[in-house]
Order: structure tokens, then sequence, then C-alpha cells
């Protein structure tokens, strides 16, 4: 099982790389940098979680927009409230390592963009992601108009049926095509 | 036969008219095509009614659960961990694998689990590869501070470094590691029989103290005096065979067939790297294609991990995104045109580039005075004082420094006023700086050629390579280029941080390594020094980079820059081939030095190994070379084009024709969906209280379709069971 005890087992480390696709030395590192996050009397215990606060703490993540999404779509909690098991720190890092597919990518990033979590990308949540794409302070915003613009072009460009939302494969088709993807959406720690 | 409910089929199986599905727009665009398309069509169409674009075969229940179970042994194959699921959930997939890996036999075991170390042993071999990579920890912090696009320029170094390496290995496998063998071991070497002349003549023992130093100082710098008489140069390079105990090693064809297999290994190498970018260039040349979801979509680099980087990446995005929407209502603007307005601007713009021209031609007439001056000099040996005797010894070099350092000025400011759209704008600037940059080198060499023929037999080859070290020592002086980047550097914080202007560092380095390749050849180590070069380069950007610099304003998309890099050098390439062709088979060989010393040619002595070589070899090396096999070989690969292009095309043809049916299968889609819940409704039958389940939220199957928001109720009534009949 999931384990957060100081040292990390052979057993467990296998499984973990054979699970992920992450290298042994990565998951040692990760493993290293979870137990910093933890406070001081769960470092030993298994199936610590660390809250969404402290994870948005990490120097990878404290300059990313994404950065709640993204504890919310790798946390495995119900009802979900961001915080990460060291599984769920292994999945984060897995799906964004260099050596992920394509379509793992591309499934967790169309879950990332989606905001509402309806499982389609509306014009509301192209808007979202456009304001964290882009949004410093008031007057380095787009304007209605273009943003307007704008989302009629990634309409037009990326929803083939027209019925007004871009679902997943959809997306996945796009992706496919760019790129671009690849390579910007990586984390390394 | 399976019963289906909704579909009433005949005694023949074949699905026959319904009411319904004559309805779908599919079914309607179908009817439209088959009446626009006349007789013949017709009777084809007929034969199958329902099976085009509704698909309503699939509809059987038999069909679908066929599907489930071949995607079900489709994702078995697939190795675990790109499924995209959480952590236990593999594990328990991972369990249920093995415990049917039990039941199979010892055979289909074997080869999953070999096949499962085989993958292991691979990613490995990968991490281990990965691992070596040259200056891996500086990359990955220049990465986290300016993204990806700046990245694409110290990837490109890091490319040339390893090119480099690879050919100056060849070049000292198989040129010098036989001559030092030779010198130290045991061996005869047969020197070429020159006629008495000697390369360049050195009184010795006529200087001391500062002249001494000084004229240290200009020997490095340009090669010649202490220089020549190392490994450096082609002149030193006299011995034309060396015999071994076994073997005779031929040192003059090595030389000749080193240069040509590097030239032809770089162009190997350049066009597999660039093979991956030139077919996603070619795609998307195609349409103005998904610009505006690849900015959003994949428009952030998750590897940026400052505040800084941060912030000047979201502007970056916001000041790209303006400029394209703006781009696009200038398109619209440009459409809207009226004659008059085109007249003039067409006028404007041929007024513009001939003034361009122009002025081409006056810089390549200035480098052609300079450097027949800097010969004559040299020549006549007018010597005035230390300074103005650098000067007139580097006079090509300065010029063609300032002419490089003038032109791009110029076309941004007369680029401006021949109204085009910013992003060709660009582009059109860069273009004209490449064929300038490139251009200048050629005038150079020409007008060295025009001066060789010229000179007497003794040094003409020597002093050509002299030039062209020092063209290469005087393209990046260490030292003064680092007091240039300190000062401008300096000088900026007063007006604010400078911009890394990647196409201008781009077109430096290629500028570099084509007169590397050219250089190659008369100057063996010539790739070493250049590897030292770049190695100081990559140190001295990144310092400047992140001291004084702040990422450009124009973004740089990392993938097309990196295709856009392998064309510029394979233009270089291209243009260094030129050079060593011609000298290789044209230009008569200095009497005094070289390996080439017994032959009119550098060339000859290919033909003459050929003649000593036994009889079926020769045949056959005649063969290759004659012109039925070329005209064949020809007319073979124009074939193969030829098929090739028909295939791409066909494509896509069929492309569009799968993108025009999804279009019309999301409308049927949203048809019935509409016709379903019309029919709940009038029915007045209530859907089934309990609602769709509370979706985990990473685990859901609705994740496939786009319907789900609008008609959650629907779609669960369609897939509970199709014996619950909707009449229509």
């Amino acid at each position: 099982m999931g384990t957060t005890a100081s040292q990390l087992g052979k057993a467990d480390l296998s499984e973990y790389q054979e699970l992920t696709f992450l290298t042994k030395q990565e998951i040692l590192l990760a493993h290293k940098r979870f137990t910093e996050l933890l406070p001081k009397e769960e470092k030993n215990s298994t199936n610590a979680r660390v809250p969404m606060t402290k994870i948005l703490t990490l120097p990878e993540l404290k300059s990313n927009p994404f950065k709640e999404r993204i504890c919310l779509v790798f946390s495995t909690t119900n009802p979900n409230d961001g915080s990460f098991s060291f599984d769920d720190f292994l999945d984060f890092l897995s799906a964004f390592s260099d050596s992920a597919t394509l379509e793992i990518k591309s499934h967790y990033a169309f879950r990332i963009f989606d905001f509402d979590n309806d499982g389609t990308l509306s014009c509301g949540d192209l808007e979202k992601l456009v304001d964290c794409l882009t949004y410093e302070s008031e007057d380095s915003r787009l304007t209605t108009e273009e943003m307007r613009q704008l989302i009629t072009n990634i309409l037009e460009e990326s929803d083939i049926d027209k019925d007004g939302t871009v679902n997943l494969s959809e997306f996945q088709h796009v992706i496919s095509r760019s790129p671009d993807f690849v390579s910007s959406f990586k984390i390394v720690l | 036969m399976e019963i289906d409910s909704v579909f009433f089929t005949d005694h023949s199986g074949r699905i026959a008219s319904n009411i319904l599905l004559d309805q779908l727009p599919s079914y309607q665009s179908l009817l439209y095509q088959r009446r626009s398309s006349g007789n013949g069509s017709k009777r084809k169409n007929s034969s199958r009614p329902r099976l085009s674009s509704s698909g309503s075969g699939k509809w059987a229940p038999g069909t679908i659960s066929r599907q489930e179970e071949k995607q079900k042994t489709l994702m078995e194959q697939r190795p675990i961990r790109e499924l995209p699921k959480t952590m236990n959930e593999k594990r328990q997939e991972k369990a249920q694998r093995l415990k049917k890996n039990e039941d199979l036999d010892s055979w289909r075991q074997w080869s999953q689990n070999s096949r499962r170390h085989l993958r292991r042993l691979w990613e490995d071999y990968r991490e281990l590869r990965r691992s070596l990579q040259l200056w891996r920890g500086d990359i990955h912090q220049i990465e986290g501070r300016f993204g990806t696009g700046i990245l694409s320029y110290f990837s490109f170094l890091r490319f040339l470094v390893m090119l480099n390496l690879v050919i100056f290995l060849l070049i000292f496998g198989f040129v010098m590691v036989p001559l030092i063998v030779v010198r130290s071991a045991s061996g005869n070497i047969t020197y070429n029989q020159s006629d008495g002349s000697i390369c360049s003549n050195y009184p010795s023992s006529a200087r001391r103290g500062l002249v001494i130093f000084h004229q240290y100082i200009t020997d490095l710098l340009s090669g010649e005096g202490f220089l020549e008489q190392t490994y450096l140069f082609y002149g030193f390079y006299k011995a034309q065979k060396i015999s071994f105990p076994h073997v005779t090693y031929n040192l003059a064809l090595a030389y000749l067939l080193v240069t040509i297999a590097y030239l032809i290994l770089s162009l190997l190498w350049i066009v597999k790297r660039s093979a991956t970018g030139f077919k996603r260039s070619l795609v998307q040349d195609e349409d103005r294609f998904q610009s505006f979801c690849n900015k959003i979509f994949t428009g952030w680099d998750f590897c940026i991990a400052t505040e800084t980087a941060f912030k000047q990446k979201k502007s970056c995005l916001l000041y790209e995104l303006r400029t394209d929407l703006e781009e696009e209502r200038i398109k619209q603007k440009i459409q809207g045109r009226t004659r008059k307005e085109k007249l003039r601007i067409f006028s404007i713009r041929f007024l513009l580039n001939f003034f361009a021209v122009g002025f081409l031609a006056a810089c390549f007439y200035s480098i052609y005075l300079a450097t027949i001056f800097s010969q004559t000099a040299g020549r006549k040996n007018i010597k005035v004082n230390f300074f103005v005797d650098l000067i007139y010894e580097y006079l090509p070099s300065i010029v063609i420094t300032v002419a490089n350092f003038v032109t791009p000025l110029l076309f941004s400011f007369i680029v401006k006023f021949e109204d085009y759209t910013p992003a060709f704008e660009i582009r059109f600037t860069l273009m004209r700086c490449v064929f300038m940059r490139l251009t200048s080198i050629g005038v150079l060499l020409f007008s060295l050629w025009s001066q060789i023929t010229d000179c007497g037999e003794n040094s003409c080859e020597c002093g050509y390579n002299y030039k062209l070290y020092s063209v290469k020592t005087h393209d990046s002086p260490v030292l003064p280029r680092l007091m240039v980047n300190y000062c401008r550097c300096g000088l900026a914080k007063w007006w604010g941080q400078q911009e890394f202007s990647i196409p201008d560092n781009v077109l430096q380095i290629v500028y570099g390594q084509t007169i590397c390749w050219i250089g190659a050849y008369y100057c063996p180590m010539l790739p070493a020094i250049c590897i030292i070069k770049y190695f100081f380069i990559f140190y001295i950007k990144k310092v400047s980079l992140i001291h004084n610099c702040r990422p450009a304003t124009r973004p740089f998309r990392a993938s097309r820059s990196t295709f856009f890099f392998f064309v510029v050098l394979l233009i270089g390439l291209s243009l260094a081939c030129v050079p060593v062709i011609i000298s290789v088979a044209q230009i008569h060989c200095s009497q005094g030095c070289g390996p080439f010393v017994n032959y009119t040619t550098s060339w000859e002595v290919v033909p003459d190994t050929v003649s000593k070589l036994p009889d079926g070899v020769r045949n056959l090396l005649y063969a290759l070379s004659s012109e039925a096999f070329a005209v064949t070989f020809f007319v073979l690969t124009c074939l193969a084009m030829f098929y090739v292009i028909a295939l791409a095309g066909a494509h896509k043809r069929v492309i569009k024709q799968l993108r025009e049916q999804l279009v019309l299968e999301g409308q049927d889609k949203r048809f019935l969906m509409q016709k379903l819940y019309q029919a709940q409704r009038a029915s007045g039958v209530r859907s089934p209280g309990s609602k769709l389940p509370a979706r985990s939220s990473r685990s859901s199957p609705s994740y496939h379709t786009s319907f789900n928001s609008h008609f959650t109720e629907t779609v669960f009534l369609a897939h509970s069971s199709p014996n619950s009949s909707t009449h229509v």
C-alpha cells in the first residue's frame, strides 16, 4: 500500500516504477520532497495527506495559474479538498513527466481546463481559461469584444461537431496536432 | 438475428425504411447528393440505404457489446501506466491482469514477462542517455526562468556541439591518428616529392623582445607563423602514403573521403532532426491552422518556476493574443482594399525593394574592394605601424561585421512602410538578413579566389586558409565580445533591460558553423576550435541572459523556432558545399604543401586509387557511375515521389470527407436526442427516480459525449435497455 515511511521499500519502488512514468531517481526525489511537506508528527505514518495549502508552496507549482485545478484534479479525496497522498503526488508527477504519453497528458489537461467539471469545455470554461493565462491586473485584460472574438475563433477551430462545446475527443484531436504541447506540459522536480 | 425493437428489419436482414431515420439530417444531405449526382450513382447508393453516415447498424445491441469487448482487449494490451486512472485503480487493474496471466498458458506468460523486462531495460538505457546530456542542469535552469522558446536556442547550440564533435572525431581518427601513430611507432612515410618550394619563408632569428610578443599575438589571431607548422593546417599534412607493417594507408585519399563524409553526415543528421518539424510545418501551412487553439491550450509552459517569469509569460501571452486578434482584423481590412490603394501599396513596395537590392549590391561591392585591398597590401608588404597593419589585415572582416550590423536596422526600418501583416513583416526582414549574411560569405570567398588565381603556386591554399581562420577568429573574439556584452548590458540597465534576440543569435551561430564547414577542409582542427568557441558562447550567453536580459516580448514558439533553425543551418550547409566542391574539383593544388602535391586537382586521388583496385570492384564502380545507372535511378526516384504525392492527396481527401461525416453525425445525435426528449414528454413517462450516480471526480464514462450537460436523463434512458421502447 502507499507509504510515507521515511524509507521507501524496494518492492514499493519497483511497483511505482511500473505504475508510473517516473524513473527510480525521480520517485526517490519525489518521496523526499513529499516528506518535507509533511508535519513532523506525520512523517512516519502511512497514508498521510498533505493539505492543498502546503502543496501550493512547492516552487514548481507556486508560479502556475492552474495550481488549484491541478490539486483538485489529482486529489482522490471524497468530497474533494485538494489534498495529496503520496500516491496522488506520484500520479501528478507521472502525468507531467517527460515520458508520459500524449494521451495521458491531454486527458489530464482536459480535466484541468474543465473548471466546472461537467465533462466539456463550454464558453464559460474557455473564458476562465483565458483569464487564467492572461489576467494580471484590470488594465491588462482582454476586452469583452476581444474575448468574444477569441472564443469564437477557438470554437471554430476545435469544435468539430458544432455543438458549441469542446469535448474530450475534440480536445485530444486538437492537441494531437499541436507540436508544442508535450514540451510545455511538463513539470520536473 | 437480434431482435431490434427500434428498427424493424425485413426478412433479408436489411433495415427497411423508417420515418424517423428518413428525417435524420445526414440522410437528408445524402438524398440531396443522390439527387444532384444523377442516375448512375443512384443505383449504387440505393443498394446501401442505411449503412452510410447514419450508421444505424451500430445501434443493435449485439454490435454494441462487441465493440465494448474490442475496446476492452485493446486497453488490456496497453501498459498499465498509460491508463488515466488513480493509483489505487491501477493497482487493482494490475492484480486483475496478474490473475488472468496465471490462467494463460506458459508461452503467453513467458512472452509477456520478457516484454516487460525488455521495456524496463529500454527505459534504463534512455534514462542513462538523458543523464549524460551536456549542460543538462544549466538548460533546466534556463527553462525554468525563460520558458521553452529561448530554450530552443540553447538546445540548438548543444546540437551543434555534438555535430562538431563527431566531425572532429572523424577527421581526427582518419587523418591525424595515422600520422601521430607513425611518428611515434615504426613505419615508413612516403613524403610528397616537392620540388623544393616551401609554403612560406620565416626568418627565425631576426626578432626580439616586444616585437616577438606582438608577432606572437598576431600570429595566434591570424594563424600564420608558428601555428602554420602545427596540425592546425592543411599544409602540415605533407605525407601522402603511410606504410605500416601489413597495410599501406593512403592519407591523401583518406583526407578527401573524410571531407565528403562529414558533409554528408551533417546533411543526414540535420535532415533527421528537422524531419518532424518539417512535417508539422507542412500541415500547418495548409490552412491558417489551429493557431488560437494552440496558443490557449498549449500556451502555458508548465516548467516555469519563478515569479518574474510567470508575470512575463502572462504579459507575453496577452500581447501575442492581442497581436493575433489584430492581425485577423487587418486581414479582413486587406481583403476590403480598393484598387487604387492596392496600386499605391505595390508601387511603394517595388521602390523599397529596389532600394534594398541596391544597398545590398553596394555592400557586396565594398566587401570585394576591401578584400582585394587587403590582399594587395599584404603582398606588397606595406608596413606603416602596428595598428594600421592590423586594420589592413582585418579589413574584410571589419567591413563584413559593419555591414551585418547595419543591414538589419535598415531593413526593419523600411519594412514598416511596406504595410505587411506583423507576422509577415518579421519573417520577411529575417529572410533578408539571412540572405545578406550568407551571401557576404560567398562574396568574400569569390574575391579571395580571384586573388588566388593571380598569385604564385606556392602558398595559395595556405594563404587561403589563413584568411578563413582569421575570419573565424574575428567572427567571435572572446574577450572583445565579453566586453561589448558587459558594456551594452551595463548601459542598458539605465534604459531598461536588453532583449535576448533569438534570430540574431541564431544567425551568428549558423554563420560560424558555415565557415567551419568550409574551413575544415583546409584546417582539420577547425571543428575542435568551434567546439571550444561554442562552449564559451553558451556560458557567456547564459550569464548575460540571467543577469541582464529579459525575455523577448515577441514570443518564440519552441517547435516553430527549432524547425526554422534547422532550415537556416541547411542553407548554410549547402552554401558551404559549393566552395568545398569547387576547390576539390577545380583548383590546382599548391605544389609546396598539403597531401595532394603529386596531383593536379585534389579529386584526382580517387580515379587514381580506383584504377589500382581489383577488376571486379573496378567494374562495379564504373557501372555505378555510368549514365545508364544514373538515369534509371533518377527515373525510379521520380516514380516514388509521384506515388507518395498521390498518396498524400488521397489522404487529404479522406480526411475532408471524414470531417464532414463527423459534423453530420453530431447533427444526427442532436436530432435524435431531441426526438427522444419530445417523445418522453409527450407520453408523460416520468424519468426513473434515481438520478445518474454521483460521478467520482476522475473516473467517469461521461467524458466521451458532449451531451451530458443537457440530456442527462435521456442518456440514462437510452443506455438502460433497448427493450424499453419509445414509440415515435
